[in-house]
C-alpha cells in the first residue's frame, strides 16, 4: 500500500504567494476574533469556582438555576450541561469575603435541598492571585519555548530557518487561539498545555522539512533554490501526512474517549496538528525562500568535514 | 549487512527485563487496606504493635490478607471494603488516639516486587479522588502577632525595671512607647535593646512634646518570624490532617508564603475542607467585669483596652484586649465529662510555660471570669467564659459550660490541632470525588487503548512486516514509559494519560520517517540492506532534531506548569526519550534479527514500493 504516488516534484513554491496570503488572512481573522471577542478564560486563569454536580438522572436546568438564583450569587453564575445529560457544571465568579469552601458548601447544600440526588463530583476554586500567576506563567512558558526553539534551530540550521519556523508555528498558535475566541470555547490550563505541545510538535515538522532542504542542497547541486524546496516538500509529503494522520488518530481517540475534561485539550491539539501540516510545509518553506536562503548558507559548515570538496566537481 | 553487535542486544534485553519488572506492579488490582501510623513522634510502631493488631483482628474474626510493617507504619490488607471499614473502626477504638488508622488502597502485587522498588504508578488526585488545597499564609498578620507579643513583654519589662512611661501600644507591626521624660526614655531604650536583640529601637519626637520610642522588628528577625510562621502552620495542618486519618497526605511549603495540602483518596471531602479550612486561632483573655462597662460598650463606647464580643448564644460579652495565653501553649486537649456535674467538658493540658502563666493568672483572678476565644478570619467568638473558682496549677484545665458533647469534641479537636501562627486563606482548591477519579482512569485508559489499536492496524497494513516491527517498538515504548513512570513514582494525571496517547501518536513519527526513508532508498534503486542502513542513518538526524524541539516545549511546560499540566509535561518528556530509544535502537535490533542474517536479501516486507513511471526500467522491488 502506498498512498502518495507523486512522480514529479510538486511546484509548491510557485504558489507561495497564494499560500501566504491565505495564511495572512486566517492569521488576521484570528487576531480580529481574539481582540473583538477575546478568549473565554477558564477558572484556572480568571479565578472563580467550578462545581461539577451529578444527578443520576437528566438535569432539570430550570430548577437548578432557580435554586442557584436563590443564593444570590450574582448574574455571572451559570450552569450548563457537562458531557452527559445527568451532569451539570456550575460556574461561579469570585466572591468578595466568602471562602471557596463556604461557597461550594453553600451551593451544594442548596442543590441537595432542591434535589437530594445531587452529588458533588468535583470542585475547583482558583483565587484571583493564583489565576493571574497561572496566566503569567503560561505566557512566560510560551515565550520561553519560542526562544528555545529559535536558538536551537539557529544553531542546528541557520537563522533563516529559525525565524521562518517560529513565525510559521506561532501563526499556528494564534490560529488555535482564534478558534477558541471565535467559538467561545473555554481556555483552561490543559488547553494551554495542548497549545505548547502543538508548538513543539509543529516545529518538529518544520525540522523534518528543513533537514530535507539542507540535504537536497547538498545532493542537487544544479537545482535552483525553488526546486530544492519543492523537492524537499514533495519527498517528505508522504511522511508528513502519515505521521500527522497517526497523531491525529490518537488525538481523536482522546477526543472521543477521554471525556469532557479533555475535550478542549484534544480539540486544540487537533486544530494545531491540521494547521501544523500546512504551516510547516507551505508557510515555513516559502518564508525561508523569501528570506533568501542559499546553498552556501547551509552547505558551508560541511567544509570542515571535507564534504565541500566535491562541490567543485560537477 | 545489518548485523547488530552483541552488546546492543544485551542492552535491549536488559532494558526489556527491567521495563517488564517495573511495569508489572501496575497490573495487580488495588485492594482495600488499613494503614496504622503514629500520631506522635514518641509513639513507636513496632513488631509488638503488629502482633497486637493481628491478635485483635483474629479475636474479632475479621479475615485479612496479610499485615506488614514498613517505614511508614503498619499496613493490613483486606478482601473487601466492608471488612476494611469494620477493621478500621475496631482498630481505632482499640489503639486509641495515639495512632492514626486510615483507609487506603494498596497494590496487591507480590512482596518481592515491592522489595526491589517496583511499585505501581503514583496516581494524581484527578485519578484517585481527593482534595488539593493551596493556602496562603498572611505574613502581615504573623508580624502583627509578633508585635503584640512584644508589646506584652515590653510592658512587663518596664514594670520590672521600674521605668515610668505614659503608654505602650502596637502601631502596625511596631511597638510604640510614650514617655513624659527623656531620661526615662533613654533608660527604656537601653533595657529594651538589651532584652530584645531582635528589635530595632529608635527615638521619635511627635508634635505636642510627646516623646516616643518606636521598636520594630529587624529585617532578619522578620524573615525568621515569617519562616517559622509557615513552618508552624505546616505542623498544625499536619496535626489536623492526622485527625482526618488520611493515608498518604502531602503537606509542603510552596514558595515563601504558601502551603500545599493534598489529601488523596479522601471520601468525605466536605469534612476535610471543614477541618482544614478552620483557620482558627485560640486565645484566652480575661473578661472585663467593671460595673457598667458592658452596658456602656453596648451603648457604643467600648472602654479602652477591651473588645466587645458575643458568645455562642449571641450574648454580648466584654473582654480585655490583653491576651493571657494563646493556643500554641496547649499540648493536648480531650473531650470528656465534668466529674461533678456530668456535663460535657474539654480537658486541656498546657505546656510548662503555659501552666506557669495560667497558675499566676488564676491565682490573681479567683472569682473573676476568663474567656476562651476562637478567632476565625478576623472574627472572634467567645466559646465559653467560665468563672475561676480557685488557683489552677499543674497545667490541667477543665473547660465546661453549656456545650453539647459534639461541641466539646469539636473544641477539643481545634485546641489539639493548635493555633495557627498566622491566619491562612485557601487560594486554590481542587476537589475530585472518588467516583470521578475512577471514571477518569477508565477514560484515560480507553483513549490510549482504542487509539493504539487503530494506529497499530493501520501501520501494520501500510508497512507490512516493517509496520509490525514499528508496532512492537511502540508497545515496548509504552512499556518502558510506564516502567519509568513507576520507577520515578512520578504523578500520573488525566492529562498525563492523554500525554501517553499523544506520545504514542508522535513516537510513531520516528518509525514513519525511517520506513519512508527505506522505501525512498529502494525506489532509488538501493539494495535492501543498503536501504535499511541508509534509512535508519539518514532518519536518525531528523528524529533527533525534531525531538529536541518537542522536548524544549515539554521542559518549559514542566517548569511553569502546575498540577495536572505538570503531569502532562512529565509524561510527554519521558515519552520522547523512551520513543527515541525504542523507535530507533530497538526497532533496528529487531530488523537486524530478521534480515541481518540473510546474505542475499531480495526484498524487504515494507509494503508496496511504488515506482514512478520514468524509472520503470529499474527492477521492481516491492
Amino acid at each position: 500500500m502506498e498512498f502518495f504516488r507523486i512522480s514529479r516534484d510538486i511546484p509548491f513554491m510557485r504558489h507561495a504567494l497564494v499560500f501566504n496570503v491565505i495564511s495572512l488572512l486566517t492569521f488576521i481573522a484570528a487576531i480580529v476574533f481574539l481582540s473583538v471577542k477575546g478568549l473565554n478564560l477558564g477558572v484556572d486563569f480568571r479565578g472563580g469556582t467550578v462545581i461539577e454536580v451529578n444527578y443520576g438522572h437528566a438535569v432539570d436546568f430550570g430548577r437548578l438555576r432557580t435554586a442557584l438564583d436563590k443564593l444570590g450569587l450574582g448574574t455571572e453564575a451559570s450552569a450548563q450541561s457537562f458531557g452527559a445529560s445527568d451532569t451539570a457544571l456550575i460556574r461561579l465568579p469570585l466572591q468578595q469575603g466568602v471562602s471557596s469552601a463556604q461557597l461550594s458548601d453553600r451551593v451544594m447544600k442548596a442543590l441537595k435541598a432542591d434535589d437530594p440526588a445531587a452529588t458533588q463530583r468535583r470542585v475547583e476554586f482558583v483565587g484571583p492571585q493564583v489565576g493571574k500567576e497561572l496566566y503569567q506563567n503560561g505566557a512566560l512558558a510560551l515565550l520561553l519555548v519560542s526562544f528555545g526553539i529559535v536558538i536551537y534551530l539557529a544553531l542546528r540550521f541557520e537563522w533563516r530557518f529559525a525565524v521562518a519556523a517560529i513565525v510559521a508555528n506561532l501563526h499556528d498558535v494564534v490560529i488555535i487561539l482564534g478558534f477558541f475566541a471565535f467559538f467561545h470555547w473555554e481556555f483552561s490550563l490543559p488547553v494551554l498545555a495542548a497549545v505548547l505541545a502543538v508548538l513543539g510538535y509543529s516545529v518538529n515538522e518544520s525540522v523534518v522539512i528543513a533537514d530535507r532542504i539542507r540535504e537536497n542542497f547538498r545532493k542537487m547541486r544544479k537545482a535552483t533554490v525553488t526546486h530544492v524546496i519543492d523537492s524537499a516538500i514533495t519527498s517528505t509529503l508522504s511522511r508528513t501526512i502519515i505521521t500527522h494522520g497517526c497523531t491525529l488518530l490518537m488525538v481523536l481517540s482522546i477526543f472521543f474517549f477521554g471525556g469532557e475534561s479533555l475535550h478542549y485539550f484534544s480539540l486544540a491539539l487537533a486544530i494545531g496538528i491540521c494547521f501544523g501540516i500546512y504551516s510547516s510545509a507551505l508557510v515555513m518553506a516559502s518564508l525561508v525562500m523569501w528570506l533568501g536562503v542559499s546553498r552556501e548558507d547551509l552547505v558551508r559548515p560541511d567544509r570542515n568535514r571535507g564534504v565541500a570538496g566535491d562541490k567543485i566537481l560537477p | 549487512m545489518n548485523r547488530y553487535p552483541l552488546w546492543k542486544y544485551i542492552v535491549i534485553a536488559v532494558a526489556l527485563v527491567v521495563g517488564m519488572l517495573y511495569t508489572l506492579p501496575n497490573f495487580f488490582p488495588e485492594v482495600p487496606a488499613v494503614q496504622i501510623s503514629s500520631s506522635k513522634s514518641a509513639v513507636k510502631i513496632d513488631n509488638a504493635l503488629l502482633g497486637t493488631i493481628e491478635d485483635t483482628l483474629k479475636s474479632a474474626n475479621i479475615a485479612y490478607r496479610g499485615a506488614e510493617l514498613d517505614s511508614v507504619g503498619i499496613k493490613v490488607r483486606f478482601n473487601d471494603y466492608d471488612t476494611q471499614l469494620r477493621a478500621k473502626d475496631l482498630l481505632q477504638s482499640k489503639l486509641g488516639d495515639n495512632y492514626i488508622v486510615a483507609l487506603n488502597l494498596l497494590s496487591s502485587s507480590p512482596h518481592w516486587l515491592a522489595s526491589i522498588g517496583a511499585l505501581p504508578m503514583y496516581l494524581g488526585l484527578d485519578l484517585r479522588g481527593g482534595v488539593h488545597f493551596l493556602l496562603q499564609v498572611d505574613m502581615k498578620a504573623a508580624l502583627d502577632k509578633a508585635a503584640d507579643r512584644y508589646t506584652t513583654d515590653i510592658r512587663s519589662l518596664m514594670r520590672e525595671k521600674k521605668i515610668i512611661y505614659s503608654g505602650v501600644g502596637r502601631e502596625g507591626s511596631n511597638v510604640v512607647l510614650r514617655f513624659k521624660d527623656s531620661t526615662e526614655r533613654s533608660k527604656a531604650r537601653f533595657e529594651i535593646e538589651k532584652a530584645f536583640p531582635d528589635l530595632q529601637v529608635r527615638e521619635q519626637d511627635a508634635a505636642g512634646g510627646d516623646l516616643r520610642l518606636v521598636a520594630g522588628l529587624s529585617p532578619p528577625a522578620q524573615t525568621r518570624i515569617q519562616e517559622s510562621a509557615v513552618q508552624q502552620n505546616i505542623t498544625i495542618l499536619r496535626n489536623r490532617v492526622n485527625e482526618l486519618g488520611v493515608a498518604e497526605p502531602i503537606i509542603q511549603q510552596a514558595g515563601t508564603d504558601r502551603v500545599v495540602v493534598q489529601l488523596p483518596g479522601v471520601q468525605d471531602t466536605a469534612r476535610a475542607k471543614d477541618i482544614l479550612g478552620r483557620t482558627a486561632t485560640l486565645e484566652i483573655r480575661m473578661v472585663n467585669e467593671d460595673p457598667g462597662a458592658l452596658e456602656a460598650a453596648i451603648g457604643g463606647s467600648v472602654p479602652f483596652g477591651s473588645d466587645l464580643l458575643t458568645d455562642r448564644n449571641g450574648q454580648p460579652i466584654l473582654v480585655q484586649k490583653q491576651v493571657v495565653l494563646t493556643g500554641d501553649r496547649i499540648s493536648d486537649a480531650q473531650s470528656g465529662f465534668d466529674p461533678q456535674s456530668g456535663e460535657p467538658a474539654v480537658h486541656v493540658d498546657l505546656d510548662p510555660t503555659g501552666a506557669r502563666i495560667f497558675k499566676e493568672v488564676t491565682r490573681d483572678n479567683v472569682g473573676k471570669r476568663m474567656a476562651i476565644l476562637l478567632i476565625e478570619k478576623g472574627k472572634s467568638e467567645v466559646i465559653t467564659a467560665p468563672v475561676i473558682r480557685e488557683e489552677i496549677g499543674g497545667g490541667r484545665v477543665q473547660i465546661s459550660g453549656r456545650m453539647s458533647s459534639r461541641e466539646a469534641n469539636d473544641i477539643a479537636l481545634l485546641m489539639r490541632a493548635g493555633a495557627l501562627a498566622a491566619p491562612m486563606e485557601i487560594i486554590e482548591e481542587r476537589t475530585v470525588g472518588p467516583s470521578l477519579g475512577k471514571e477518569n482512569i477508565t477514560k484515560g485508559f480507553d483513549s490510549v487503548k482504542y487509539g493504539f489499536v487503530v494506529l497499530a492496524v493501520f501501520i501494520c497494513a501500510y508497512y507490512m512486516l516493517m509496520g509490525v516491527i514499528s508496532t512492537i517498538a511502540l508497545v515496548i515504548n509504552l512499556m518502558l514509559l510506564i516502567a519509568i513512570l513507576s520507577m520515578l513514582q512520578a504523578t500520573l494525571t488525566l492529562p498525563g494519560m492523554a500525554a501517553i496517547a499523544l506520545t504514542l501518536g508522535m513516537a510513531i513519527d520516528a518509525n514513519v520517517l525511517i520506513n519512508e526513508r527505506i522505501r525512498e532508498e529502494l525506489r532509488w534503486g538501493s539494495t535492501p540492506h543498503a536501504a535499511i542502513q541508509a534509512g535508519y542513518e539518514r532518519a536518525w538526524g531528523t528524529i533527533l532534531d525534531s525531538n529536541v524541539t518537542t522536548m524544549i516545549a515539554g521542559i518549559a511546560l514542566f517548569a511553569f506548569g502546575t498540577g495536572p499540566v505538570k503531569g502532562f509535561a512529565v509524561v510527554h518528556v519521558l515519552g520522547i526519550l523512551t520513543s527515541m530509544f525504542s523507535a530507533v535502537f530497538i526497532s533496528r535490533g529487531i530488523v537486524a534479527l530478521i534480515y541481518g542474517g540473510r546474505r542475499k536479501l531480495e526484498r524487504i516486507s515494507i509494503g508496496q514500493v511504488w515506482q514512478p513511471a520514468s524509472k520503470a526500467t529499474v527492477p521492481a522491488k516491492s
